[in-house]
């Protein structure tokens, strides 16, 4: 038993389950020394995650290879800017417990057993710890009404959809033989001779996945629960489960079922394709920033499943590059958000922007990046992920996703345009309270990685051509 | 890698308005101070710029039809993408364009932008950072993000330092960009994975199978048709020209309407030639209409800024039609009307911007009698108007009547129709300068008009000397591109004819087979 694969995980749980007991045995406040210390941790994770070996563990559950190292380091660093992000708002809003980090610390957890599944069961386990901590944060301001709302609706809605993927998983394993993802594959190896009682469960698979990573349509609650949710849970919410979904669904359609390409290739095309639609869309008429980035965000997940339904190398190094250039972005436009804050209360809607460009040009102009760059523009980092997305459709002869794809992205500009019109081109609204020093280092960093992603691709290039490597030899 | 000139000559020329622009940004203190040392900082940074870029023009080897001062660097890590760097005749003097049109712009905002200077004079340089880039890029990929990035400060130039409808304006421009571009990055993706390179020599010699090219240079057009702009994707230029500061109306007519031209040259014509003759017919239809159509429009505007961009439309309409000529003749005047058409249409929207700085108008109505009160300014208002409309001695002439002269070689009413546009030019520009400069002044509050100050005289000096030069004597701008462009031509025509020879019933005539003689020695 080759334990030691898991040790970062392993280290995880038991520094959550520490900085738990800290919590609840120490009287006086102690939130922010929570949260540092479980920064701490997953920057310790991190770094046992890159120094780990790789090979399968566990009888085949649990995997660690160039994917999950990949996926792993871009969720802990989301997780960290999350926690960093919570600090100033949560104080503020009254719901600073030392909680918020440990359930963070979970959910991260959660999220790397994920990407790390090499099983539908180890698959299911992971992604129920995430679920049910990100259910806790969603609700986590328990006095906000909006907030309650946002918890119930999405467990309600996230029961369902782990319900759709139990009934898939118990069907692919009924008719293929096989919970293990190479088992599955064997079984698959020949598509003719595949029973459609496995085709059927890929479909359900399908739509499991899909309302974990928010694609039409699965996407109703997504503008719901990134409105309702405190904005630090909102900003993760965006980012690192996102990572982990889209990980392993690329996983799990490219490798076990990656030799039934040719029956779900069309319904990941069509889902990919209502997504970047109603991603572009529907984020037109939003008034609320936080609904708008939730459009945004399902038409981002659009671009990515571009990259799955690919189904070949190319197209799994797109989705990898895709979600490091799209949480910093995300990151740093959510910072952006949090700074949104009048004498003392925080104000989320785009006129409220009106006039940052005088009040305060530093953080309109990281706003500025991170818009531009979500609507891919070059030189900003997000062109280059929609570059190697289109890359792989082009190769792999998806003409309609490509032009379909292009299209939405200048009707996505659009609104990108608007958010730096109102800060630029409007009458100032009165000025922003001062902002905390954390959402300043935030919007920093990720609005510098957004800007020179471009300088030094390489090794996020090559990290991603990597992972590829793995799943198609 | 070394070049002629030792050292990475062009990334210096690129990146260096960039660290001006970082100086800027820097720039701390009370708002005046900052104003004022932000457009000095702006100035110096713009003019060694140029200073740099006139070793480009001495160093030059014009004998060359390649690529010069090249440079290359791994970049993106895969089916060789690099950082390339290099200029070709075709390009070389559009890199002189842009860096000589933007210190003038930024002597021409001195005193007319006031607000947010610091920042506008940062966009500014990003602006010629981005012009540059295009020009000099060797690299499918870098050559995107340079032909791309340009929306951005364009985008804030119109938007913020705008007119009243600068929203709209600024929306309009960059949306109908970026929906062509985004099509001709598909074909740029396409061309990549086929040719298994983005490096552009590379590209230039790559066949690629006729089906695919018609596609290719559909996305292509699609891109470059509303940059240049053609008829009937035009209508966001003059709305843009109308909005935007003086400085931004100058760059966008002198540089951003080249660089869809340039396009054409560069990827349409040598990569895809069959698609290109192919299609040929249907941009002289649509440029041919461009030059009639836009030309009565102008005739018809009461504002001096629309009229002037409307004429832009009709002058780039000639520069396409000469470009899809295919003989050294129409291209070679397409190139020279774009760089003449650059200066003297960059000096117009100048003109403009001289009066409205001191009336805040731009209706042709308003004025009227300016040459009784602003001697200078009706001379040098005058050297422009007949520059754009072609008169002999100006460097407008050279280029349409070489244009006229590749067009006839083609089809007799292409060149007619073509042509046709500098009778209308003549109409509608000697129309606006009669009814601004001549007649009597009426007006009470033009009666105080002052005349050219000596920061308007050094702006415009230049643009006169160059203006001048180029219809004197050309041949002194003309031979950084003959070699390019007849190397061009000459490839251009083999390809054709190397196809058709499978195909062909009859034998090419004699000097046709003569040239692919020519061509085949070469690509031994």
């Amino acid at each position: 038993m080759n334990w030691s694969l898991s040790l970062p995980e392993i280290v995880l749980a038991v520094c959550g389950m520490g900085i738990l007991l800290f919590g609840v045995v120490k009287r006086d406040d102690k939130t922010d020394i929570c949260s540092m210390l479980t920064i701490a941790a997953l920057v310790l994770c991190a770094v046992l995650v890159v120094g780990n070996s790789t090979g399968v563990a566990f009888e085949g559950q649990f995997v660690g290879d160039p994917i999950s190292v990949f996926a792993k380091l871009l969720i802990l660093t989301a997780s960290a800017f999350a926690i960093l992000l919570s600090l100033d708002f949560n104080r503020r809003a009254h719901i600073a417990r030392f909680e918020f980090p440990v359930l963070v610390l979970f959910a991260t957890l959660g999220m790397m057993m994920m990407v790390s599944a090499g099983n539908m069961m180890s698959l299911y386990l992971g992604l129920e710890l995430q679920s049910l901590s990100i259910y806790v944060l969603a609700a986590f301001a328990r006095d906000d009404l909006r907030s309650a709302e946002a918890g119930l609706k999405y467990f309600v809605l996230g029961a369902l959809a782990s319900g759709l993927l139990l009934y898939g998983i118990s069907l692919v394993y009924g008719f293929s033989g096989s919970m293990d993802f190479q088992g599955i594959a064997r079984a698959l190896a020949d598509p003719s001779t595949a029973s459609p009682g496995v085709i059927v469960g890929i479909v359900f698979v399908i739509a499991g996945l899909a309302f974990k990573v928010a694609a039409v349509p699965f996407h109703m609650w997504t503008p719901d629960v990134y409105e309702g949710a405190p904005t630090p849970v909102t900003a993760f919410l965006g980012t690192a489960p996102k990572v982990a979904a889209v990980v392993l669904f690329a996983r799990v359609m490219m490798g076990p079922f990656g030799h039934a390409l040719g029956q779900w290739q069309m319904l990941i095309e069509i889902v990919s394709i209502a997504s970047m639609l109603l991603g572009a869309l529907a984020a037109i008429g939003q008034s609320n920033i936080k609904r708008l980035m939730a459009y945004s965000s399902i038409g981002h997940m659009g671009y990515v499943l571009i990259g799955i339904a690919c189904g070949n190398a190319a197209g799994f190094r797109g989705v990898l590059v895709y979600l490091v250039v799209y949480v910093f972005m995300n990151l740093g436009a959510f910072a952006v958000i949090l700074a949104m804050r009048r004498r003392g209360l925080a104000v989320e809607t785009i006129s409220d922007l009106a006039g940052l460009g005088r009040n305060d040009p530093a953080l309109a102009l990281a706003m500025t990046i991170f818009m531009f760059s979500m609507a891919g523009i070059p030189p900003l980092s997000g062109f280059f992920g929609k570059l190697y997305i289109f890359l792989a459709a082009v190769q792999s002869g998806l003409w309609a996703l490509a032009v379909i794809g292009v299209l939405t992205s200048v009707v996505g500009a659009f609104y990108y345009l608007r958010i730096i019109k109102v800060m630029y081109f409007d009458e100032p609204a009165p000025a922003f309270d001062r902002r905390a020093p954390s959402i300043s280092v935030a919007a920093a960093m990720t609005g510098l990685f957004t800007t020179f992603f471009f300088v030094l691709p390489g090794p996020v290039l090559n990290a991603a051509a990597a992972a590829a490597k793995v799943l198609f030899g | 890698m070394m070049n002629q000139a030792g050292f990475p000559l062009l990334s210096l020329i690129t990146w260096l308005p960039l660290v001006g622009g970082a100086i800027i940004l820097s720039l701390r203190g009370d708002e005046d101070v900052v104003a004022t040392n932000a457009r000095w900082a702006a100035l110096w940074t713009s003019l060694i710029v140029f200073a740099l870029s006139l070793l480009l023009w001495s160093e030059f080897d014009t004998s060359e039809s390649g690529f010069q001062f090249v440079e290359s660097v791994r970049w993106l890590p895969e089916f060789g993408v690099g950082y390339r760097m290099g200029v070709d005749g075709i390009s070389v003097l559009f890199v002189l364009l842009s860096t000589l049109l933007t210190p003038i712009c930024i002597l021409a905002s001195w005193d007319a932008v006031r607000k947010n200077v610091r920042e506008y004079m940062i966009v500014f340089l990003v602006l010629e950072t981005m012009m540059v880039g295009t020009f000099c890029a060797l690299d499918f990929v870098v050559f995107y993000m340079f032909f791309e990035g340009v929306l951005i400060p364009m985008y804030l130039i119109i938007g913020i330092w705008g007119g009243p409808r600068r929203v709209y304006s600024a929306f309009k421009f960059f949306l109908y960009t970026l929906a062509g571009s985004v099509l001709m990055l598909l074909a740029l993706l396409a061309m990549w994975y086929t040719a298994g390179t983005a490096d552009i020599t590379v590209l230039l010699r790559t066949q690629f199978p006729t089906n695919m090219q018609y596609w290719l240079f559909l996305a292509f057009l699609a891109s470059f048709a509303v940059k240049v702009p053609m008829w009937p994707v035009h209508t966001w230029l003059p709305d843009a020209h109308v909005e935007a500061p003086t400085a931004g109306s100058v760059i966008l007519a002198g540089v951003l309407l080249k660089m869809g031209a340039y396009g054409f040259l560069r990827f349409s014509l040598p990569m895809l030639p069959q698609a290109s003759a192919y299609f040929a017919p249907l941009i002289f239809a649509l440029s041919v209409v461009a030059v009639i159509y836009t030309s009565l429009v102008a005739l018809a505007q009461t504002d001096m800024k629309k009229l002037i961009a409307y004429s832009s439309v009709a002058h780039m309409a000639a520069v396409t039609i000469g470009i899809f000529t295919f003989n050294s003749e129409g291209i070679g005047g397409a190139l020279f009307q774009m760089l003449s058409h650059g200066i003297v249409s960059g000096a117009l929207f100048l003109c403009v911007g001289v009066i409205y700085d001191r009336m805040h108008t731009r209706e042709i109505a308003r004025y009227g009698g300016l040459a009784e009160r602003m001697p200078a300014y009706a001379l040098t208002f005058m050297v422009f108007t007949l520059a754009s409309v072609g008169l002999p001695g100006t460097s407008g002439f050279v280029g349409e009547i070489l244009v006229i002269f590749g067009s006839f070689k083609v089809n007799f009413w292409l060149a007619l129709l073509g042509g046709s546009g500098m009778i209308l030019g003549a109409c509608y520009m000697l129309y606006l300068y009669r009814r601004v400069v001549f007649g009597r002044l009426t007006r009470a509050d033009l009666q105080s008009i002052l005349d050219l100050s000596p920061r308007e005289v050094a702006l415009f000096a230049p643009l006169i000397v160059v203006t001048l030069w180029m219809g004197v004597y050309p041949r002194n701008f003309t031979h950084f591109f003959d070699a390019s462009v007849n190397a061009l031509v000459v490839q251009h025509r083999a390809a054709v004819e190397g196809q058709s020879r499978f195909t062909a019933r009859s034998p090419a005539p004699l000097a046709e087979r003569a040239s692919i003689s020519v061509a085949q020695s070469v690509v031994r």
